[in-house]
């Protein structure tokens, strides 16, 4: 046993330094200078000021904005310092009532609107910081922005196709909509 | 499965066995190298010199595992003094506290494990130097650690009457430097460019488009949440117009998070987060990555035995169970929420959505969708990976009964980096020894007469897992502390906790994750679980490792039962369910079946 202590401690504390300060250490090194941006979070500036993260969603609410996804962080939801599904199952009473609940906001802020509604904008993404929506559910809420914004629906049907991703390499994934995107180019739209 | 679901499983089939050859070999020639003059022969000559390792020695089976057993408690011990240390380490830009003794004993057990189970959220527990030193370090050594244990029973089959099967500390040392290191490198760096993030900053406040308005708990002069007289939180209304993103050196963990089947998330949503999984491409690369090692390991076994058929073989098998499972976790999927298709009291009242026709999106990202987020996790849970880019939790019952069994099954669907060969291995001497019994000869594996020994290992190997489960389980049903757990009513508490200890006993590390598992009752428990989950399997396979190089070689002849081709894929994958179904269908039909059976009845 003791014969083993020597090898084991010494590899031990060889690997550690390697794997974990050397390494982490190196590809931050090369990320800075090879993906300045990405490496620091994908910002998006306004002004000289950073207004959020291309990869994060916001929480929106206000009808002249489109809705993302719902999310379950806490306290507040797209808390990006707490990342959090739901993990509700699937006949948790509770997830029926949330849904209900999303549905029915949906329905006051655009009530002549009878449509099925689009199931990924009334259940709360896995991260709770989706930042995306399928393009049923931007479509869905077309006529609500356009109306609010008293723009053209088809004005903002054209910022929709402009902030619309296809699936990647035309197979992975699913086809969505970049709501922090799509609100942003509204904001410009109407400067 | 819609065209878009056919068409990503035949590509992550074909790139796989487009690669697992390739990095097979690579395996293979590193693990038993010898000592020609090169530069890598040079690094590790003056490696070992250092560290007062022999390279030349050989072990026998019960010094190859006191150095493991040795070496991974060193591990937990390193792990388990950082956390309780933080708040005087550097790298901790947000200050966090200092980890529970409970909390952090089983993230030590678990990181060492190769299990990865996170009782604690990461970006509001785990400082950076935590994050590095001490779970990314677990993140390579104990996936080596696995590849060693599968190494050397791979050359006790490979040997003959020979004492020794390695040097515990050389094959550590090459998995990590010459396999794990360098393909990590190159992942960090692709997923850095894509929009991982890698940085030491501290959290980066940013001002939002729109005011968030919330209630959140009123908390009272300490901090704590204010009570009312029935129990409840006092809530307040409040709203913010920032937003906080938590920062970190995301890609360098990330990277071998996956390709060492370790799948402990920097964040607390793990694949789930943008940051540690951006987009669609980067999440096929990302299953990909899980599967490369475990598979590359069956054609380094055959490369190793001198008979390439027999890695194959192993690798059909896998497959084989992997592509159906992953078939019925995508349409299980794809099927929906019947209760959501309907929201409403009155057929007046009532408004319909797209529950059924667009599928189960709770605990779902938009970017992935139903077929990318069901894929991913059969790949996840067939091997011992426990990444999530989608809440389990959320699944249909269905749905989520397929990482549950792909656990259960042992790890053995391609299953963790090492773990996932030396597990199938156990199985196909029990498929040889079964097969022996039925035709009426003295069951032999690669020239190996399989004996009293070999079996009694390989049923402590086989039985300890279901045992740590069912017992666990059954402890925690029982209790107060177990009930306390439970997130969601009815059966599908019942599969939480079912799903807790097969995470954990397996080494897989995935959750149903409401499940509340910090606290000490199920951090001691579920850290029993994964400490003898991964060593109660390992001993004896390390015991077996030992006498099946100890034997002589049988000659092949006419009475040989071959263990290549598809007769014996279909017998492995017999052996493989039927002791998966016998240990675990009483309990599957009390939480899934059961919840399955009231979703649908309920609509």
């Amino acid at each position: 046993m003791k014969a083993l202590l020597r090898p084991a401690l010494s590899l031990f504390v060889l690997l550690s330094v390697v794997t974990g300060l050397v390494y982490p250490m190196l590809v931050t090194g090369v990320a800075r200078i090879a993906f300045p941006d990405a490496a620091a979070g994908s910002l998006i500036m306004r002004d000289g000021k950073p207004i959020g993260s291309a990869l994060i969603g916001q929480n929106f609410s206000d009808p002249k904005y489109f809705w993302g996804r719902p999310s379950a962080t806490a306290p507040q939801p797209y808390n990006a310092a707490a990342s959090a599904g739901s993990n509700q199952g699937p006949l948790n009473p509770a997830l029926a009532d949330a849904v209900k609940a999303r549905v029915a906001a949906l329905r006051a802020a655009d009530p002549g609107n009878q449509r099925p509604v689009p199931i990924d904008l009334v259940t709360a993404s896995a991260s709770g910081l989706d930042p995306h929506i399928s393009p049923a559910a931007a479509d869905y809420q077309l006529e609500r922005v356009a109306r609010t914004r008293h723009l053209e629906v088809k004005a903002v049907r054209q910022l929709v196709a402009e902030n619309t991703e296809g699936r990647d390499l035309g197979v992975f994934g699913e086809p969505r909509v970049h709501v922090l995107n799509l609100n942003l180019a509204l904001d410009a739209h109407a400067r | 499965m819609n065209d878009h679901a056919w068409i990503l499983l035949g590509l992550f089939m074909a790139m796989l066995l487009l690669l697992a050859r390739p990095m097979g070999i690579y395996i293979s020639r590193v693990m038993t190298m010898g000592n020609h003059e090169s530069w890598v022969s040079g690094v590790e000559k003056a490696v070992f010199r250092a560290c007062g390792i022999q390279r030349d020695e050989e072990m026998g089976w019960l010094q190859y595992a006191l150095a493991v057993v040795l070496f991974n408690a060193l591990g937990l011990l390193a792990v388990y003094a950082l956390q309780r240390l933080q708040p005087w380490l550097p790298l901790n830009p947000q200050a966090m506290a200092n980890v529970s003794p409970d909390s952090a004993f089983n993230t030590a057990v678990s990181f060492v494990t190769n299990t990865n189970w996170q009782g604690y959220g990461g970006e509001s527990t785990m400082g950076y130097l935590i994050q590095m030193l001490g779970l990314t370090v677990q993140n390579f050594v104990s996936a080596a650690t696995g590849i060693a244990v599968a190494i050397a029973l791979v050359r006790g089959f490979a040997r003959h009457s020979a004492t020794g099967i390695g040097n515990a500390w050389a094959d550590i040392f090459r998995a990590t430097t010459w396999i794990l290191l360098p393909l990590s490198l190159l992942f960090a760096l692709f997923l850095s460019s894509q929009g991982v993030i890698q940085n030491f900053a501290a959290y980066q406040e940013v001002t939002t488009l729109d005011v968030t308005r919330y209630e959140a708990p009123r908390l009272d002069a300490d901090g704590q949440p204010l009570q009312d007289e029935q129990g409840n939180p006092v809530m307040e209304r409040a709203s913010t117009a920032t937003q906080t993103l938590a920062m970190g050196p995301v890609a360098s963990q990330e990277a071998i998070k996956m390709l060492g089947t370790n799948g402990g998330g920097f964040f607390n949503a793990n694949s789930a987060h943008p940051f540690e999984n951006p987009t669609p491409l980067v999440n096929f690369l990302q299953m990909l990555s899980i599967f490369l090692i475990p598979g590359a390991l069956c054609i380094a076994f055959g490369c190793i035995v001198g008979d390439e058929r027999q890695g194959w073989t192993v690798f059909a098998a896998m497959a084989l169970l992997f592509v159906s499972f992953a078939i019925g976790a995508i349409g299980f999927e794809q099927q929906g929420n019947p209760l959501l298709a309907q929201v409403g009291e009155t057929e007046a009242t009532s408004v319909r959505t797209t529950a059924l026709s667009d599928g189960n999106m709770e605990g779902k990202e938009a970017r992935f969708g139903i077929a990318d987020s069901a894929l991913f996790a059969t790949v996840t849970t067939a091997a011992s990976c426990g990444a999530v880019n989608a809440m389990h939790d959320s699944f249909t019952p269905l749905g989520g009964a397929v990482p549950l069994v792909m656990m259960q099954l042992g790890e053995v669907v391609f299953g963790g980096v090492g773990s996932g060969l030396y597990g199938m291995l156990i199985f196909a001497v029990l498929a040889v020894f079964i097969a022996g019994l039925m035709i009426g000869r003295t069951p032999e594996y690669l020239g190996k007469k399989i004996e009293a020994h070999e079996m009694k290992m390989t049923s402590i190997a086989i039985l300890a897992t279901p045992l740590l489960v069912l017992v666990g389980t059954a402890a925690a049903v029982m209790t107060e502390a177990g009930r306390a757990g439970i997130a969601n009513p009815g059966a599908h508490g019942f599969a939480e906790i079912l799903y807790a200890f097969s995470s954990a006993a397996n080494n897989n590390g995935s959750a149903f994750a409401g499940f509340s598992a910090n606290t000490p009752f199920y951090n001691v428990l579920l850290a029993l679980a994964m400490w003898f989950g991964r060593f109660a399997v390992i001993v004896p396979v390390l015991a077996m490792a030992g006498s099946l190089a100890a034997k002589k070689r049988i000659p092949v002849s006419a009475g040989t039962l071959p263990t290549h081709g598809p007769l014996f894929v279909a017998l492995l994958v017999g052996v493989v369910l039927l002791v998966g179904l016998l240990n675990y269908v009483p309990a599957l039909a009390l939480g899934p079946v059961v919840e399955h059976l009231v979703l649908w009845s309920t609509r």
